[in-house]
Formats: C-alpha cells, structure tokens, sequence
C-alpha cells in the first residue's frame, strides 16, 4: 500500500500533529514500509472468524453508580499549564 | 585477627538481602546506601536512572529499620527498587521519558507501585524507558538512550540494552537496585532481560492493575518484574499481582506463592518446543541454546513435545497495527490542555498540532499516525478488523497447544544486544520482538531467564510461555534453566569511576 503526501498530512491533521516537509517525506517512505509488511496478514484466512474484542474470559465487573473519587479540584489542576479561578484555560474557541 | 572479607551490600540477590535485612544482620539504611553510592558512581555511563528519589529511599529506609525493629517487618521491608517510569509515583516526577509529560508530577500513586510500599520497599528513584514504552532498544528516550552494562569481549562499543524496559533491566544487571518494576506491550519486560542478563517476568494480562500505569495499547500492556534470580522474581511478582477494583480488566484470582512453588519437581512436567519458532536464519548459537535448554529439561525429568502454532508467523505484523491503533488512540489525551507541555498557537487546534509536534519523539509519531491510519475510515476493516480476527487464531493456537503441555520453551529474542544506533530501519527493529509479541496477543504469562553466552561474550534468554495464571508452574520451570545455566555476573564494573 503507497502512502502518499496527501495521505500523510491528513492522518496528521486528523491526529493533530504537525508535521513538516521533510517529516512527511519520511513519514510516506515509513508508513509505505509498514504498511507492505504488515500486508502478509492478507494470506490469512479469516472468514468466519470473530475478531477478537478482550483478553482472558472476564466478564466486565459493574459497580452501583455513586461518586467514588471526587473533591480534589486542586489535584487536578496542578499539572495544568494555565489556570484561571478554578478552571483549565485554553484559546479563544468561540467569537 | 585476620581481615573477614567484606562483600559489597549490593551484590546480594533480593531474596538474600531480604533475609538479611529480616535477621537484623544487614540494615535498610546500610544497603539503601550502597546502591545509591553504586547509581552515584555509575549512572552517568549508563543512563539507567533518569531521576534519584535520595532522600525519599533513606527516609524510607529509615522507616523499614524501625518496623523490623519493632517486630513489624512486612514482605519487602526494606528492600530498594528502582521503578520504571511509566508508573505513576506520587509526587514524584512521572513522565514515561517523553517531552510531552516533561515535569509531570502526578497527584496519585500507580496501584503497583503501591502494594511495593504497603510491602515495605524502599524506592531508589525512576528509572529510563522507551518514551511512552514504543520501542525496543531504549533509543526513543526523551531522556537519552541507556547503556547495557554488558560489551562484547574485548570491545569498548556501547551496546543497547534492549527496551522499553532498558533502564530497569541495566539498572538490576549493574547491581544499582535489587530488582525494578517493568511493563510489557510486546515484550518490553523479556526483551531487555534476555539482553543484560536478568530474569524477567511479563504476567498473565490482568494479573497486575494497570491503574497509574502510562497507557500504551491496553489490551496488551501489563505490568512485571526485572531482577537477577528466579526466586527473586517470584517474590516481587506475589507482591504486585492481585485484583484491583480501579482496574475493570484486573482478574479477580487468587495469588499464589510463587516463591514456594519454586521447591516443587519438575518430573513429568510436559514441555512444549513450538516449531514455528524455528526460524530461517535464527542465528546458529541461539538455535545451540535452544537444543541445550531442552536437554536440561529432559535431564530434570521433564517430557518433552513438539506442539504447533500456525499463526505465529502473524502475530507480529498483528501486533504492528492493534498496538498503534490503541496507542492512537491512549495518547489523544496529550493534548496541552490538562497537563504537560504546552506551545501556543493561533486558536485551538493550532495549540493541539503544535504541542504534539514539539512533545512527541519520531518513533512516538510513526505509531499514531500509523494508529490513525488503520482506523480511519475506508481502512478500518482491512486493517484493524483484520488483525483482530487474526489475533483471534493467535490466541486458537495456544489453547490447543497448551491441551498437551503444560509450559511451552521458546528463545527469548533472535539474537545479542546490538549497537546503539546500529538499527535504524523500523521493521528491522520491529523483528526483535519477534518471539515476545504472540505472548501478548494471547495475554499469556511470559518469562525470560539468562540461558548462556554467545561467542563474543554476551547473555542470551530462553524463555517460557505459562498457561493463563499459571505463572506459578512458569517460575518453576524458570528455575531449571537458572539451575542449569548458573547465575550470570555482570562484566567488571567498566561504568563506574573509581573512588577518590
């Protein structure tokens, strides 16, 4: 499967990072290699084949709905690179 | 009266220092000392530390000294580790070696992590890693590669320690702390110890929390040990596994003791030789190995079987796209919003595009994109739906083979440690996980174990496949190839400046 440099930049785009000419161009002789390789998995014959969704035979545990962590505004904050009375700031999103 | 040797603190294994420390004949603080003197001397070369938590290990040792005073000792007391640092420590600088967690300092402590302090260990500090565990040489460290203690005979040419886990399998094979947590995608535990000449032990996937732990592809990642012995394995193994309500994919099963299990025979133990694992061009000396490890088996009294997985030979180019695809999908939340690296931009999106740019490394790049990629729309099911059915098979295989064995013995990696910036083409660096990757597609328990050395000196790993949560009777195993093979030293301490 060629990857091309349209190809490229919108996988970028859509995985929001920013790429620069000479990256692109390395990343499409990359992504190209990978992409031949991993191509063998079409020899496999996979019709009626259930594809396989979680490891182990656990059965996902529930819990009643309540509130079991919570009142740590400030621990969630510390980390942040801009704060502003209590909240995350970001860039304008909306005029 | 004539001068007793005195042995360094360090070159105990865990379990001897662990007796030590519980007779009163060695102190935490003492021992703590001496592999901080041993990182001060030797870190430098080798890279393996990236941060030393110095007054946090003897705080603590001070503590654990106190507790076996008052009678109080606990599994671990005392004992120093080194902690990967893909495991979030509270307060304590936590980045999984990227620029993009630069300075992160979470406000919560990893449920493994954890259990090794409620246990009465003693933290040394974090140690080096593939950033964000993408990788298999410790060469996409945002913090620089790590250094294997290990060099081939008469050469002074830095080899890797093989990754993601570099830094812990350098750290315990240069003697800087007495084990470390490690995690394994797709054999980031076995890899590197195989490569320095440690033990290392991926468990079954579940049997460890992954709550705290940095995300990588979640189906696959757990968590496990690094340290010099078997036994010593055994006993940090009991220590993290368990069930973990913060975890949903945490199995709620019973944890052996796996350090007793260890006295059990191993007559009659059905072992399984996969054939698929005879690979074309597998280089002559591994092949050697291999055929001695089965020998040691049969002299033990073992049985051994050729069994078969037919679908091995896919589950690396599988792997190569659920791993990116979850991996695209865990690292979303890097977005220098919450935390993290932020670099500005025009509006939103800019900031989004900017600060990933600048925070990821290229290995780290290669794999979201590709992540993106199979997920995308139009390639989905070519992509992604198909890996999943063929995982589906991988994991087939195993359960048929493992209805007439009870463990299966495979190489550990295709060959030695190699050069540090010796491979540069990303399928040629994919291929070392080769044997490792089919144990995580089918969340089996994995374990490597020095096996021998090669021509020019350097370790090899044969390693041994478990069934689901019989980790108990893969130890066991473990411990005919460590009783076989003997414990492996490292080369004369190279790394570390003399004295003054």
């Amino acid at each position: 499967m060629q990857i091309d440099e349209a190809t490229v930049r919108h996988i970028a785009r859509l995985a929001r990072i920013k790429i620069g000419k000479q990256e692109a161009a390395n990343l499409e002789r990359e992504l190209t290699a990978i992409l031949d390789w991993v191509d063998q998995l079409g020899e496999v014959d996979t019709e009626n084949v259930a594809p396989l969704t979680r490891i182990g035979d656990l059965t996902l545990p529930w819990r009643t709905d309540e509130v079991t962590a919570g009142g740590c505004q400030d621990d969630i904050l510390r980390n942040a690179p801009m704060t502003e009375d209590g909240f995350f700031v970001v860039p304008k999103v909306v005029e | 009266m004539p001068k007793t040797k005195t042995t360094n603190p360090t070159d105990l294994t865990l379990t001897e220092a662990r007796d030590a420390l519980q007779s009163k004949s060695l102190s935490s603080v003492d021992l703590t000392r001496a592999h901080l003197e041993a990182i001060a001397a030797g870190n430098e070369q080798l890279n393996a530390f990236i941060e030393v938590t110095l007054e946090k290990a003897l705080a603590m040792a001070e503590e654990s000294d106190a507790r076996i005073g008052r009678g109080e000792a606990r599994p671990l007391e005392g004992v120093p580790l080194g902690i990967k640092d893909l495991f979030c420590t509270r307060d304590v600088h936590s980045t999984a070696c990227s620029n993009i967690l630069k300075g992160f300092q979470p406000p919560y402590e990893s449920t493994v992590t954890q259990k090794l302090w409620d246990s009465g260990a003693v933290m040394l500090g974090k140690l080096n890693m593939d950033e964000f565990a993408m990788g298999s040489s410790n060469e996409s460290s945002a913090r620089g590669p790590c250094v294997n203690p290990w060099r081939a005979k008469g050469k002074r040419k830095k080899l890797v320690p093989g990754g993601s886990s570099g830094g812990s399998a350098a750290a315990v094979a240069a003697r800087f702390c007495l084990g470390a947590t490690a995690s394994d995608t797709g054999g980031s535990i076995r890899q590197p110890a195989a490569l320095t000449g440690t033990v290392g032990v991926k468990p079954t996937y579940g049997r460890c929390s992954r709550w705290g732990m940095v995300a990588f592809a979640s189906s696959l990642d757990q968590a496990g040990v690094i340290t010099r012995t078997v036994k010593d394995s055994a006993i940090l193994l009991r220590e993290i596994c368990g069930h973990d309500p913060k975890d949903s994919t945490s199995a709620p099963v019973d944890v052996p003791d796996f350090e007793a299990a260890l006295d059990e025979t191993v007559k009659g133990l059905r072992v399984g030789v996969p054939k698929e694992y005879r690979l074309d061009g597998m280089s002559a000396e591994m092949v050697a190995l291999w055929e001695k490890g089965i020998e040691w088996f049969r002299d033990a009294g073992a049985e051994i079987k050729e069994v078969s997985l037919p679908h091995m030979r896919y589950a690396l180019p599988a792997y190569y796209i659920i791993a990116p695809a979850e991996a695209s999908s865990n690292l979303a939340r890097y977005d220098g919003v919450r935390y993290g690296l932020r670099v500005d931009g025009n509006d939103l999106i800019d900031m989004y595009e900017r600060t990933r740019a600048e925070g990821f490394g290229a290995e780290v790049k290669r794999r979201i994109l590709m992540g993106t990629y199979v997920l995308s729309a139009g390639y989905y099911d070519a992509y992604y739906l198909k890996a999943q059915k063929v995982r589906t098979l991988i994991k087939q295989d195993f359960d048929t083979a493992f209805e007439d064995v009870d463990v299966m013995l495979t190489p550990t990696t295709p060959g030695p440690a190699f050069g540090i910036n010796e491979k540069q083409d990303p399928v040629e660096m994919y291929l070392n996980d080769i044997f490792t990757v089919p144990i995580n597609m089918a969340g089996l328990p994995g374990l490597s174990v020095p096996a021998g050395l090669t021509e020019s000196g350097l370790p090899l790993g044969l390693q041994l496949i478990g069934r689901p949560y019989d980790e108990a009777t893969m130890l066991r195993a473990g411990q005919v190839i460590e009783d076989a093979a003997g414990m492996f030293p490292a080369p004369r301490n190279w790394w570390a400046k003399s004295k003054a």
